[in-house]
């Protein structure tokens, strides 16, 4: 009997069992805190209610969107971990997401007209990051993991730079509705509907591909080299992720703008929970990251009332995540540093 | 068991760079311990990656099992070579028994999880090194000698015909460093083809069937050990003297510098 045990199938789905559960159980909790006043029974059976139309118009879309985006983000922040063996990666701090704000907000004001465009800039602006990111922060060869999160910020103070240059030149309506977004939140824009639907598929995608990854991405462990001796071909693997990573966090910046450390605190709670292998903390930190995002997104309205506005729920994770990350950074200084 | 290691004529040169190696052919072959020895500088790291498929040689030919080893897909070449490399930094807190239970990736296919049968080979392949005592602790709080051995059961783990092996004995007290002496030895009496990079010549001269001496990018000399460590090239190629104590087994004792230092070709 070994003191972590060794994972199964069926240790790896009772896992994912219990997270569906978490996932669906926050979902449940954000529809009657998002919205004490819903009554539930009225807003399933009668079609004329206003309670139907708040469900279905309003809270459905938000919650699976905050679903989406929370899954997306945990997943894409697990990966890139396990990619960079950084354990402070993250697509926000890595200047990932901050590339997707400037891509996405860049082709909406360029005026390609509608924001369906928005997730094909995202994933531009998020592509170009990681590629820029990595490419300053390898000394021959090799990533230097603090060079990458020094490059990062920086690469995020520029998007933020970028952004304001955007809206000083831009049409002021189409500045005001696009910074609403890259704010973040995951309200559903209902003259978009075909956005979530957008989102959804490239994260969907992205996560099939991580999924597949994840025996590749425990190899890695051991080093490029040791990892090729294994068969597989990190190059490749790196590749392959930065390309699905950027579809979907390119996607879901587009869409429900600047959510950041959802992908460094909850595969770092899943890791310390289950341990390193990516078979499980790829699909559990997707379940996890889902239910805390809706859980984050449904304790914003039920703030709403006593502060007279509803705060971005990116304000909800980033009060959570920043202090998490300082904490992980001064913790262990030296293995990040190696 | 029988798949064996070559290399023909191996020339190897970073872009823009004079010959790291410059003509080298060797054979690792089945059922024998192959130590590759020589000076720092004399090309034995790059050869290492060379032979290992990690640097693709700039002309000659490595073949593993008769077939080049640069056409091989990467998975059936990992069924059938083994590395050990340096003890890389670990971000994550990964045991020492999931790490060695890597080696069994390359038997898997598909998105098949390890079986009992694997997790008991890794066990076996604990014991191998004298660390299933560690399989449950977390790989950053190990010590450098405890890394390696954890890292060379991962490569017995891998259950392959060839084992590289760079410097195994680099962070290894004399005991265990004796040990895996004799389990390389073992390796090859079970008909796999193994090779190492070493320092210690004592540990060469007693533990392998050939000897490569590696000096200025080309093989100085091969052989039996006896015929390859005499005092004559351990001067030439090191610049030390040495000389052989009979016994069971005959040992190869350094005892000083020579007077006149290596002689540079």
């Amino acid at each position: 009997m070994r003191a972590r045990p060794a994972l199964t199938p069926r240790r790896l789905w009772l896992w994912l069992a219990a997270g569906a559960v978490f996932a669906v159980g926050a979902a449940v909790l954000a529809l009657f805190l998002g919205m004490p006043e819903l009554d539930l029974g009225t807003a399933l059976s009668d079609a004329s209610s206003w309670q139907y139309a708040a469900l279905h118009k309003l809270q459905l879309p938000r919650i699976s969107q905050g679903l989406v985006v929370g899954a997306t983000l945990a997943a894409s922040g697990a990966a890139l971990q396990g990619l960079l063996r950084n354990p402070l990666a993250d697509p926000f701090i890595l200047g990932v997401s901050g590339g997707a704000a400037l891509g996405s907000a860049a082709v909406t004001l360029v005026g390609f007209g509608t924001a369906l465009v928005a997730p094909l800039g995202g994933f531009l602006g998020a592509m170009g990051a990681l590629l820029v990111v990595t490419a300053l922060a390898t000394e021959a060869g090799r990533i230097a993991p603090l060079r990458m999160l020094l490059i990062g910020v920086v690469f995020n103070a520029l998007a933020g730079a970028g952004l304001m240059v955007l809206q000083a030149l831009a049409d002021p309506g189409a500045v005001q509705l696009t910074l609403m977004r890259l704010m973040g939140s995951v309200g559903a824009d209902p003259s978009e509907p075909l956005l979530l639907p957008i989102l959804t598929v490239a994260s969907g995608v992205g996560l099939v591909a991580m999924l597949l990854s994840a025996r590749g991405l425990n190899l890695l462990a051991l080093g490029d080299d040791t990892a090729r001796s294994l068969g597989v071909s990190p190059d490749r693997l790196r590749l392959v992720l930065f390309v699905v990573i950027s579809v979907a966090v390119g996607a879901t910046v587009a869409v429900t703008g600047l959510i950041g450390f959802v992908g460094l605190i909850v595969p770092h709670a899943v890791r310390l929970v289950v341990g390193p292998d990516h078979r499980l903390v790829l699909p559990l930190s997707a379940l996890v990251g889902a239910g805390f995002v809706v859980v984050a997104d449904a304790s914003v309205s039920a703030l709403a009332p006593a502060l007279g506005t509803e705060l971005p729920v990116g304000v909800v994770t980033a009060l959570v995540g920043g202090p998490l990350f300082l904490a992980l950074l001064r913790h262990r200084p030296t293995r990040v540093a190696e | 068991m029988s798949v064996g290691l070559a290399a023909r004529g191996v020339v190897f040169a970073y872009p823009g760079g004079r010959p790291v190696l410059d003509g080298v052919d060797l054979e690792v072959a089945p059922g024998r311990v192959t130590a590759l020895l020589g000076p720092n500088g004399a090309g034995k790291s790059t050869l290492f990656r060379v032979l290992a498929g990690l640097l693709a040689p700039s002309a000659g030919r490595v073949t593993l099992g008769g077939r080049a080893l640069g056409v091989i897909p990467a998975r059936e070449r990992a069924r059938q070579l083994a590395l050990v490399l340096d003890p890389p930094a670990l971000s994550f807190a990964w045991t020492a028994f999931e790490l060695v239970l890597m080696g069994r990736a390359p038997h898997l296919s598909g998105g098949r999880f390890e079986s009992a049968d694997d997790r008991a080979h890794a066990l076996r392949s604990l014991e191998a090194v004298d660390a299933a005592h560690l399989a449950d602790r977390v790989y950053p709080t190990l010590s450098a000698g405890e890394r390696q051995r954890v890292l060379i059961a991962r490569a017995l783990c891998q259950d392959t015909p060839v084992v590289l092996m760079d410097e195994p004995t680099s962070h290894l007290d004399p005991a265990h460093a004796l040990r895996l002496a004799g389990l390389l030895r073992e390796l090859a009496g079970q008909g796999r083809a193994v090779a190492c990079v070493l320092h210690d010549l004592a540990l060469a001269a007693r533990t392998a069937d050939e000897v490569v001496l590696l000096s200025g990018q080309r093989v100085f000399a091969a052989g039996p050990p006896r015929a390859v460590l005499t005092s004559d090239n351990l001067r030439a190629v090191y610049g030390v003297t040495a000389r052989w104590v009979d016994g069971d087994p005959a040992a190869l004792v350094v005892d000083g510098l020579a007077p006149a230092g290596p002689a540079r070709q």
